[in-house]
């Protein structure tokens, strides 16, 4: 009978509860009811006990949501854009493993089509099967740099050991306004790295030095075709001429690499006719970041060796697996398969005309920007036009002030935009400059709104008096110092370096 | 007026159809696309862009001839995650993981990350002064050449502090050691020196190792868990001797151990097994997340027991923005997503889901070795009951006329993966195959597979010798007509080099992707 109820009794209600029937800490609260969630979130020591996924996945991200915004952040070129659907292949590749050939054939051979595409994109010879040139996919750029230097290296050594001369002391020219990864190339394989200085009026490298500080013992020059510090594209065919002339002269056979990091995906679609790439004879290899203007997300980049002589064959690791020969040339092994799928996507999708109308507009609006910086007339601007370099800004206060560019860089981060501050390269470290990057994601409205609160931190600043900006100064610092230490307590720094080996440890400028 | 319709003219309506075909994106399923009829792009940028549809639907359908990596059991690499871990990884793919200033908190999981695992490696963490120090790395291949660029690096120091030379320098390490090594000592220019296996000994001997050490020693590397056949070399041993050694002849030789696969076995199934910073010797680490870390593949990890063991001028200091950022790394930029996915692992299960979860598959390697030891026709090569890593290593019995390359053949065709390989070197002639027990290799799927190699065996025994060597051939030039495009590449770069250096060796085959 429904229609008569009973009252039940506490007692009977308490006996269904210690019955297990309700388990408030798995069952029926959220995460933050959890014991979880009131604890501290693991951190020096493995915990001993497991917690539900769900918990696990929500402490994280919460974790995580102190991430900066990078759509604010004018100071990288990596991608922070994809569409949807690139988002959802790289989801469901995410657990294949780049190198497991066997098991996954059709992702090699995806890659092999990239490394196709990107070859005939810069021009690789293609006449003549037998030097078919060749290349790889990388983590990213300095995979790449890493790797092709290994190679001019061993080219040279071997060249050198039949000739029977000395392997002792090679060296790589290059300028000084190069990326942090040359450095870490020469360190890490032991050569000297004769820099090219920069000058006031030539911001990245004279072809004409570069060449003089060329030797018997040179195993290449490496040139960049997108200046990290102001985008310029260096004059890769002048180098190209005296170079040649050089060899010719000396009978060495000293290469050009192109670290086309950068520029490799915006030069050939914006200013197609600039001769940087394998139509010069002496261009032996060319680096580019698939996650910079190859628009994919960060861990892809690519090497291209012009033909197998330039790459020599003791480098290549022959894997021998399931009676297939797989060669490779990785620092690294196994690797995630999905960004090289999704540089594949971006490919394809594009194609070549995608590619020019989206570079065509972030050259717009870099030509844009450094119009509306120029009209407050405080700026002089460092960075090439028209697409004549990359689409970058590159900008420093016109006249002496009584505040400087790092000032400006520190006033604009309060505001949410992340416009790095940074000296120039080796012998030009008093030039200041401030710099922004124009990824794919950087619209012309949000130009706008760069370009307003770069005036009104303008009209701040001439209204401070030194004092006062001296206190900001010292106060930022403080801050600053002390977020860096909450979070980085655990990365370690070396301590500064004594007086004497001051050179060693080379403080380059950022992330690129 | 709606109630007085016009009929609209043939002409009207092929205008109004022409118009909507132009744009046939709209109305069409990819496969009605005019991509769907042409070739996908392979070799040249397309002239003009696609649909995202239409380049998402391609390529999702081109992987579909991907293998399925659950019957991959030559592969150490984690084929699954839970779904809260892909979901984490996938809202994070767009990171930078070396921005740490855009991302501070990513680099402080990645700092959580390297502290959980020097401590779970018994790193000495009383002092202040002395603390490990350790970074993430795209897998165990960077870790090793990082490892052998520091003990490289100090030694060098060492001896030009004492005004010697620093010419030769020489590592030594077992002859089953994984490809990376062979890597790190050609790229970095270091002589290695090889402890050859045994047929009793299928992983170095301590002993002999020690025996080669010299002056010009960098390091020793110790292999927790080989590739071959997932044996525990006995670290503690090594270290004994050496310190011995070291003793003896004032010199400073150190251990570096690649517990690439054994890092996150060993300390959860044979906690007492002293292999790690507890030794005074070992002076550096490397494991890779995406094995027994049982996190997707790109990430690995590197630790040192202090800042003496990794010499400055190998750091780079990034200035960046103001604070100063330190980093050891053959990459840059690269995601973030693993390291995040990394540390979900680590909080999610803790010592005890680990435990739980290695000990399972070391009672399924158990089980299936014992299945094989039962069939009488197997050799069983690997350990058991944790004292290896959680696989099985096996080679027939006795000799026949069809080999375990047949085997495992037979075995691909029902769409298994289960290697043969030869053991390393001084030993090539004895053959074997390798299962290897990962997370998603169930007690179930061991009992099939134990079913599937009986038929083989059954079918192998059934047939004589000629249609064995037919069946071989027959393999040997349908195989890899997949792989045809590749394959011309490495081709060209054989014939065009074989002449020029003599002194060149081919490079040793390996049990390939560990």
């Amino acid at each position: 009978m429904v229609f008569l109820s009973t009252a039940i009794s506490d007692a009977r209600i308490t006996e269904s509860a210690s019955n297990g029937e309700f388990h408030p800490d798995t069952v029926n609260t959220t995460i933050y009811g959890t014991r979880w969630a009131s604890e501290d979130i693991p951190r020096y020591d493995m915990p001993e006990d497991e917690m539900p996924a769900t918990v696990a996945y929500r402490l994280i991200k919460d974790d995580l949501a102190l991430d900066g915004n990078p759509a604010l952040n004018l100071a990288t070129f990596v991608t922070t854009y994809m569409e949807d659907e690139a988002e959802k292949l790289m989801a469901e590749n995410l657990s294949k493993n780049f190198i497991d050939y066997e098991e996954y054939p059709q992702s090699a051979e995806l890659c092999n089509r990239c490394v196709n595409m990107i070859a005939r994109l810069f021009n690789a010879p293609m006449d003549n099967p037998c030097f078919e040139s060749l290349g790889c996919s990388t983590v990213g750029s300095s995979e790449a740099i890493i790797l092709a230097t290994l190679a001019m290296k061993r080219k040279w050594q071997l060249s050198r050991k039949a000739k029977g001369l000395s392997t002792e002391n090679p060296n790589i020219v290059m300028g000084a306004n190069c990326q942090v990864a040359w450095h870490k190339a020469v360190r890490y394989l032991e050569i000297e790295g004769r820099e090219v200085e920069c000058t006031a009026d030539l911001l990245y490298m004279d072809p004409q030095k570069a060449v003089d500080l060329v030797d018997e013992n040179t195993i290449g020059v490496c040139a960049i075709l997108g200046s990290t510090y102001t985008g310029h594209y260096e004059d890769v065919k002048a180098i190209n001429t005296l170079l040649e002339e050089k060899c010719e002269e000396n009978g060495w056979d000293v290469g050009i690499h192109v670290d086309a990091a950068s520029g490799g995906f915006v030069a050939p679609f914006v200013v197609p006719e600039l001769e940087w790439d394998f139509r010069l004879s002496r261009v032996v290899s060319i680096n580019v970041s698939g996650h910079k203007y190859g628009l994919t997300y960060a861990g892809v980049g690519w090497a291209i060796w012009r033909s197998p002589e330039y790459l020599p064959k003791d480098l290549i690791f022959n894997i021998n697996y399931l009676g297939s020969d797989q060669a490779s040339f990785t620092v690294n092994f196994s690797k995630g398969a999905a960004h090289v799928i999704a540089q594949y996507y971006v490919l394809i999708r594009l194609g070549r005309r995608g590619f020019q109308k989206i570079m065509s507009n972030l050259t717009d609006t870099a030509d844009h920007l450094a119009e509306r910086l120029k009209a407050t007339g405080h700026f002089e601007i460092l960075s090439e036009g028209g697409g004549r370099g990359l689409p970058l800004v590159a900008f420093r206060l016109s006249t002496p002030h009584h505040y400087d560019e790092f000032d400006i860089a520190r006033r604009l981060r309060q505001r949410g935009w992340i416009v790095p501050a940074y000296t120039m390269a080796h012998e030009l470290e008093h030039m200041k400059l401030l710099r922004v990057v124009v990824r794919e994601d950087f619209s012309r409205s949000r130009c706008e709104l760069l370009a307003r609160d770069v005036v009104s931190v303008l009209k701040t600043l001439d209204l401070l008096d030194e004092k006062s900006i001296e206190a900001h100064r010292s106060a930022a610092n403080e801050v600053h110092q002390s977020a860096v230490h909450q979070r980085h307590s655990s990365i370690y720094l070396p301590p500064n370096p004594d007086s004497d080996d001051a050179d060693e440890v080379n403080p380059s400028f950022g992330i690129c | 007026m709606v109630f007085l319709s016009s009929v609209v003219s043939d002409s009207n309506l092929a205008e109004e159809d022409s118009a909507r075909y132009e744009d046939n994106s709209v109305n069409m399923t990819v496969y009605g696309t005019r991509w769907a009829s042409e070739d996908i792009p392979k070799y040249s940028l397309p002239d003009g862009e696609m649909p995202p549809k239409v380049a998402y639907r391609l390529i999702d359908d081109e992987l579909a001839l991907d293998g399925i990596p659950s019957l991959n059991l030559a592969s150490f690499v984690t084929t699954f995650m839970e779904d809260e871990a892909e979901k984490l990884m996938v809202e994070n793919l767009s990171k930078n993981f070396i921005d740490f200033e855009e991302y501070p908190q990513t680099a402080e999981i990645s700092n959580r990350c390297v502290n959980m695992i020097a401590r779970l490696f018994h790193a000495p963490v009383g002092r202040s002064t002395e603390e490990a120090l350790g970074c993430s790395t795209i897998g165990s291949s960077e870790a090793v050449i990082l490892g052998t660029l520091a003990m490289k690096r100090r030694w060098q120091l060492g001896r030009k502090a004492k005004g010697l030379s620093t010419e030769n320098p020489n590592i030594i390490l077992g002859a089953n050691c994984q490809v990376a090594w062979h890597k790190a000592t050609r790229y970095l220019e270091i002589e290695s020196r090889e402890v050859p296996c045994t047929k009793d000994l299928l992983y170095m001997d301590p002993k002999k190792a020690v025996d080669l050490v010299d002056e010009n020693t960098i390091g020793v590397c110790a292999i927790l868990g080989s590739t071959y056949t997932g044996h525990y070399e006995d670290v503690k041993t090594l270290n004994r001797l050496l310190e011995e050694k070291n003793k003896a002849t004032g010199l400073d030789v150190n251990i570096h151990v690649d517990a690439a696969s054994g890092g996150f076995v060993a300390p959860f199934v044979t906690p007492d097994l002293e292999w790690d910073f507890r030794l005074n010797r070992v002076v550096s680490i490397n494991a890779s997340g995406h094995k027994y870390g049982l996190t997707y593949p790109g990430v690995g990890w590197a630790v040192w027991r202090n800042v003496e063991f990794l010499p400055k001028d190998l750091v780079f200091n990034v200035n960046y923005l103001g604070s100063e950022q330190a980093s050891f790394t053959l990459n840059f930029s690269k995601s973030a997503s693993q390291v995040i996915a990394q540390y979900y692992m680590f909080v999610r299960l803790g010592r005890k889901g680990f435990t739980r979860v290695i000990s399972n598959l070391v009672r399924t390697a158990d089980y299936l070795a014992e299945r094989l030891d039962k069939t009488g026709r197997f050799i069983i090569l690997s350990e058991k009951e944790g004292r290896g890593l959680p696989l099985v290593a096996f080679r027939l019995k006795n000799e026949c006329y069809y080999d375990e390359f047949d085997l495992a053949s037979h075995l691909r065709q029902r769409g298994w993966i289960v290697p043969a390989y030869t053991m390393a070197h001084a030993l090539e002639k004895m053959k074997l195959l390798r299962v290897v027990v990962r997370e998603d290799f169930s007690h179930t799927r061991g009992s099939l597979l134990i079913r599937d190699i009986m038929a083989a065996l059954q079918h192998l025994d059934s047939m004589d010798k000629a249609s064995i060597d037919n069946s071989r051939s027959h393999r040997a030039k349908h195989r890899h007509s997949a792989f045809h495009k590749i394959r011309n590449n490495e081709k060209a770069t054989s014939n065009i080099n074989t002449s020029e250096d003599e002194n060149y060796k081919e490079p040793k085959s390996a049990p390939g992707v560990c």
